[in-house]
């Protein structure tokens, strides 16, 4: 996008930096410590997800009220609705099956490498086989979906 | 009213590690997330990188519709992990201290030119297939923990809070499991 407003990527960097900062410091950015609040070990986890909830939760909400539209994109103040159908839950349930059995989920995986963890590399490496394999046989299903339209 | 010392213990059993760590962790990748939001009205999510990444190498139909965000995507990741390291390089190496900061005993930690690192001694076998569900899941199921459990709760969507307790659920039970079956790390 070449029209883009020149803070826009050096905000966005440091936006990522206080991210995964935060990540690291939480300790979100260890599997095991992922694992021992699944575990019921260590239940202080859900401090992270639900503190960074609702701090987003707050500007959401307010900065509608302040102005209409982000000052380097022009794009519309709104919250995050997607629509809801099966793919949620089906989904939901198969990252449910891959954090409970790694302990690790994407943000957290990028933060992991950054504190140093090179054997994280794996997750991620993972991560980009599943989300490939999803994407190649969505598109499949999508051109077939199209072609059986274009029979009709 | 005098607390009881016994639920106090139970209390503190529960939480080996206080919550000021997880707490203050929060705060800051919800502040991240605002930063991103105040300036562009983006709420951005972490998992979507994994498909827009993927359009610079593979011309399927499905990474091409985020050609438009693949290059601040990198960017988002990049200081994320950058972010992270600076972390390392200040608090988990003890050149920052704070009473918020509890270091914990999981995995090794290693140094590299004065920086204290941190490597996982979770087997490599569950990261890679854990990866593999959590690539197609993410994917399929429109969010990670941060573009559902983040933006999405924060948003007060019916779709995202769903969507966080399906994974949520699961992933305890996932993980209750394999624990019982002698797994471990």
């Amino acid at each position: 996008m070449a029209d883009r407003h020149p803070l826009f990527k050096p905000l966005i960097f440091v936006g990522g930096l206080i991210f995964g900062f935060g990540l690291g410091f939480s300790h979100m950015a260890r599997p095991e410590v992922v694992l021992n609040f699944l575990q019921f070990d260590d239940l202080g986890l859900p401090f992270v997800m639900f503190g960074a909830a609702i701090v987003s939760g707050v500007a959401f909400a307010l900065l509608p009220r302040i102005r209409d539209a982000a000052p380097l994109t022009g794009t519309p103040y709104e919250r995050r609705l997607k629509p809801f159908d099966r793919n949620v839950l089906v989904g939901g349930a198969v990252f449910g099956v891959g954090w409970g059995l790694s302990g690790i989920c994407p943000g957290a995986a990028y933060a992991s490498l950054g504190v140093g963890n090179i054997t994280i590399l794996w997750a991620l490496a993972g991560m980009f086989l599943g989300a490939y394999a999803q994407g190649y046989w969505r598109s499949r299903s999508e051109a077939r979906d199209a072609a059986a339209a274009g029979a009709d | 009213m005098v607390a009881d010392p016994v639920l106090l213990q139970a209390v503190a059993e529960l939480f080996p590690n206080g919550v000021s760590r997880y707490a203050v962790g929060g705060l800051l990748v919800g502040l991240g997330t605002v930063v991103i939001y105040v300036g562009t009205g983006i709420p951005a999510g972490a998992s979507t990188f994994l498909e827009s990444t993927l359009s610079y190498v593979s011309g399927q139909s499905r990474f091409q519709r985020y050609v438009g965000s693949r290059d601040w995507r990198l960017v988002f990741t990049a200081g994320i992990v950058l972010g992270a390291l600076a972390f390392a390089a200040t608090v988990q190496s003890g050149a920052v201290t704070t009473s918020l900061y509890e270091p914990g005993s999981t995995g090794q930690l290693y140094e590299v030119a004065g920086v204290t690192l941190w490597t996982t001694d979770v087997q490599p076998w569950r990261l890679f297939s854990g990866g593999i569900l959590v690539g197609i899941g993410t994917r399929i199921g429109k969010g990670c923990t941060s573009g559902h459990g983040v933006c999405g709760v924060g948003s007060a969507s019916k779709t995202s809070i769903v969507g966080v307790l399906t994974f949520l659920t699961v992933a305890i039970g996932t993980a209750q499991v394999v624990a019982a079956l002698g797994v471990s790390p």
